[in-house]
């Protein structure tokens, strides 16, 4: 089971993770991670996320399809905001369901490292002072995140 | 085809898609975007380190030796930001 959600609202964490609960007595494990947008010391005002629409969908779907065949998990929800989101408001979230907590840790930051270098969204600043920051800058250190896994 | 471009690429051409109708001698996405660069001095600016390029044919990730035909959209856009 596996929801993927691609939006320009907010979400609610604790609801979605719960879905993955819902009326089930199998389920040993859920891990749950949610991004949220910081405000760098005070200078940002917004960031503002482009992204592919219907790409987008498709390549999270991917990513989760890679991560259901690599661990036996239970359930799997990602959600990815677009849009302009304001520091301490939530962009992901990353939540997985499975028998046991190895499966679902492993998983959950496989989807993110993934989600990071492959998913089409692209973060620009809006600056607290008026001015644009500019397009974030892919980082090295989120690449090698997702490389590792190709070695694991 | 449609060419489609996203986040810097899109703001130095100057618009975020158009129908492009490349030559038969262009096969490749290397040599698709030889061929945008001599379109005009906006797109030798998007395209000036083309390494850094990301591209996808009908909304999946491909190298830049990827051929061409047949593909209804081509993307072109920076490394991706998201999470």
């Amino acid at each position: 089971m596996a929801t993927v959600r691609v939006q320009a609202e907010d979400f609610d964490p604790v609801a979605e993770a719960g879905a993955l609960t819902l009326g089930r007595t199998d389920v040993g494990a859920v891990v749950t991670f949610t991004g949220l947008c910081r405000d760098e010391g005070g200078l940002l005002d917004t960031l503002e996320l482009e992204h592919y629409p219907g790409m987008a969908e498709r390549e999270l779907e991917r990513i989760v399809a890679q991560a259901e065949e690599r661990w036996s998990v239970q359930g799997i929800v990602v959600i990815h905001r677009y849009g302009a989101i304001k520091p301490g408001e939530r962009i992901v979230m990353v939540a997985v369901s499975s028998l046991h907590r190895g499966e679902a840790f492993c998983a959950a930051e496989f989807l993110m490292d993934y989600l990071k270098t492959q998913a089409p969204f692209w973060k620009r600043q809006k600056l607290a002072d008026g001015t644009s920051g500019g397009w974030v800058e892919g980082k090295e250190a989120d690449d090698e995140a997702a490389e590792k896994w190709k070695r694991a | 085809m449609k060419a489609v471009y996203f986040a810097w690429v899109r703001e130095r051409i100057g618009h975020g898609d158009e129908e492009i109708a490349p030559p038969d001698s262009v096969s490749d996405v290397a040599g698709l975007m030889t061929w945008l660069i001599a379109r005009g001095e906006q797109y030798a600016h998007a395209f000036e380190n083309p390494k850094v390029i990301r591209v996808a044919i009908d909304q999946t990730h491909v190298k830049h030796d990827a051929k061409i035909a047949g593909a209804r959209e081509i993307a072109f856009f920076p490394p991706m930001t998201g999470g």
